[in-house]
């Protein structure tokens, strides 16, 4: 799998510290599963205490129900590191999220599912958000050249190299690690004695109960 | 060894670094918990990978656990079902496991401190953001997603890209009855939830100094709500004694040897850091939220601020759905903000010294009729100590219920939540809406003010009481 670019429709939800707690609730962290998530994806704002539809929230107008692109301000994704959110974001649709900037281990779980998250200033992502409400305006991320284009206008965005190209490759990391088998042992045989764990069988046994 | 005590760790625990500037560091404690692993351990068995350091991994049951009773615990089937799959895989595994009948179970940064498990100079990973808290013993910890938590699993290590590093330096001597809380909630209300993305913390000054090893731990917990990757705060006397004796640390010779080597992980004199702020917390009141996340919050004299007073549309925007969420007027006295709930746990505040704290203040007095109050220690290790101490007495004869550890009402995953409406004067990190329960209107204060505001029914200055 390699992605280098991305367009989809841009939905503007237009606010500040988006929580974590609020892209999905923790009574949907019990589920055991990532997939099938999207469901509970802002799940207290796009439902009532009923579970009835909240019609002024945006996920629930019918013209943003394809959107894959979501608009937010300053530090979105704050809170827990409950990685169930950027399973709901994806599972929901979402390929890419916008913003000012991002709490940091949302940031490296959305990396880690290939959800891409771009940085950009926040009067640019006011203007992508007005021209958002439309309900069409579609917005290209190019990985190659860290640019984002909407609406016949383009800007560069940064981006850490290993991101992008992790992003551009989609590799497991684990495999990646696993090469380094033989410095990680190293490292182990070379621990000083009172950095290590005495893990013995009655000591593990008293702690456990 | 130069540099911050940020650099000294890193580079000691740095096995390898990539072409792209990432480290690979090595991790000498993973703790884990049943809510961020399932996933994790389930892509192992698809993929046949084993647990590298079962020794150096601890699994504990926190989130979900009933509180109210060993005996016949009230369990959500969903919550069981979570637990039950822990239990599974820490015996497929072969993962050390505190379950929920252990005589050591509890949060799982409350526990990782008190068995001397974390210790100055380790690395510690724990799926959950909380996971900083651990930087009060000179310790680099970082809080990870459930893809990292499967990394460290499977390779003990974590690839990281080396944050900036902030200087927090705060000085000056604490009123009496202002605590470790109020500087955390201080130091978020000044920089703002996203203050410190991107950056380790580190923490420094005489108020920090003159800090107990736990109310450290309370202000490095909170650092995540400043948005700061982690915080550290170097290891000193305080930490060695508290660590000496605990049953996972270093003895005799070796603890010496530690000690030696503990003592060179101060920063060096005039390190660089790419932030630096100073505070002068000496005239410091207690700290309450009146909002949605923790940086809306106000010293205990204060009043709730009118969104008019911020500049930026989607500010005031922020500050009028919080108010409307919190059911708040503008211009209302903090002081004169009512309360349903009082709730005293969390891995931010249910240590022994918190509860001390709170029976200080309630010592011979009564909960306000019509309010509940409930003590929720952070282990069952706490729970034994405190009621070895009496401390529970004071607990149960003002009023409160007096359960068993977890983390409770702090996320409201076992059944104990708020009702919809009502405030609570909570000790917990997180004001978010819906967090303690749908519809709950969380305040976070410390300890003591939260054991105030239960006598009272209402907010009121500590730092101005017996
Ligand atoms: S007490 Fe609250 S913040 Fe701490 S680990 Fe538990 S749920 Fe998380």
């Amino acid at each position: 799998m390699t992605l280098k670019e991305y367009s989809g429709k841009a939905v503007p939800l237009l606010m500040d510290n988006v929580d974590t707690d609020q892209l999905i609730p923790a009574e949907f962290l019990k589920l055991l599963e990532k997939r099938g998530l999207g469901k509970y994806l802002f799940y207290r704002w796009r439902y009532d205490q009923k579970g009835n539809e909240n019609s002024e929230f945006l996920l629930n107008d019918p013209k943003f129900k394809d959107g894959t692109v979501l608009i937010g301000l300053r530090n979105f994704g704050i809170g827990s590191s409950r990685e169930n959110a950027v399973w709901a974001l994806v599972d929901f649709g979402f390929r890419v999220v916008l913003a000012e900037s991002f709490g940091d281990i949302f940031y490296e779980n959305a990396v880690k599912n290939g959800l891409i998250l771009v940085k950009l200033d926040i009067n640019t992502l006011k203007k992508i958000g007005e021209l958002a409400k439309s309900g069409n305006l579609i917005v290209t991320v190019d990985l190659e050249k860290k640019q984002v284009s909407y609406g016949g206008r383009s800007i560069g965005f940064q981006m850490d190299e290993s991101v992008r190209k992790r992003l551009i490759s989609g590799k497991s990391e684990i495999e990646i690690t696993l090469d380094y088998n033989e410095k990680i042992a190293l490292f182990e045989s070379k621990m000083p004695k009172f950095l290590k764990v005495n893990m013995e069988p009655e000591q593990r046994k008293i702690i456990e109960g | 060894m130069n540099g911050t005590i940020i650099d000294k760790i890193w580079n000691f625990h740095q096995v390898a670094e990539d072409e792209d500037g990432r480290s690979l560091l090595y991790i000498d404690r993973h703790y884990t918990h049943e809510v961020t692993s399932p996933v994790a351990f389930s892509d192992m068995k698809a993929k046949g990978y084993s647990v590298r350091r079962p020794d150096l991994t601890l699994a504990v049951m926190d989130h979900n656990v009933p509180t109210n009773s060993k005996e016949r615990p009230t369990m959500e089937p969903l919550s069981k079902k979570e637990m039950d799959a822990m239990w599974e895989n820490s015996r497929f595994f072969n993962v050390p496991l505190l379950d929920f009948y252990s005589p050591y179970q509890g949060i799982i940064h409350v526990i990782g401190p008190e068995l001397g498990l974390t210790i100055p100079m380790v690395t510690v990973a724990a799926g959950d953001s909380h996971t900083s808290t651990h930087g009060a013993l000179g310790a680099l910890s970082f809080g990870i997603g459930t893809s990292e938590v499967e990394h460290v699993f499977v390779t003990q290590t974590l690839w990281l890209k080396k944050p900036r590093q902030f200087r927090v330096k705060m000085d000056g001597k604490l009123r009496h009855g202002v605590t470790a809380k109020d500087l955390a909630l201080y130091l978020i209300s000044e920089i703002g939830t996203g203050g410190a993305l991107g950056h380790i913390i580190e923490y420094d000054g005489t108020t920090i100094a003159d800090l107990d090893v736990e109310g450290r731990m309370t202000l490095c917990n909170m650092s995540i709500e400043a948005g700061a990757r982690t915080s550290i705060i170097a290891p000193d006397q305080k930490v060695y004694e508290y660590v000496k004796g605990r049953p996972f640390a270093p003895k005799g010779e070796e603890f010496d040897e530690a000690v030696k080597e503990w003592d060179k992980l101060k920063t060096e004199p005039g390190a660089k850091y790419d932030k630096e702020i100073k505070f002068d917390v000496s005239g410091l009141k207690p700290m309450v939220t009146w909002g949605t996340n923790p940086s809306m919050a106000s010293q205990i004299n204060g009043y709730v601020p009118s969104p008019e007073e911020f500049n930026d549309k989607s500010k005031r925007e922020e500050v009028e759905k919080s108010l409307a969420y919190m059911g708040l007027k503008p211009g209302t006295k903090i002081e004169d903000i009512n309360v349903d709930v009082v709730f005293i746990g969390s891995c931010t505040n249910a240590r022994l010294t918190d509860l001390t704290e709170a029976a200080r203040v309630l010592k011979g007095k009564k909960v306000k009729e019509g309010v509940r109050a409930i003590a929720v220690p952070g282990s069952e290790w706490v729970k034994r100590q405190a009621e070895r101490m009496g401390i529970h007495n004071v607990f149960i004869e003002a009023g409160f219920e007096w359960r068993h550890a977890g983390c409770s009402m702090c996320i409201a995953m076992n059944g104990d939540a708020l009702l919809p409406g009502q405030h609570a004067a909570s000790t917990s990190n997180r004001n978010f809406e819906n967090r303690q329960g749908v519809g709950g209107r969380t305040h976070l204060v410390s300890p003591s003010m939260a054991a105030a505001a239960a006598i009272y029914g209402h907010f009121v200055d500590v730092s101005e009481m017996n």
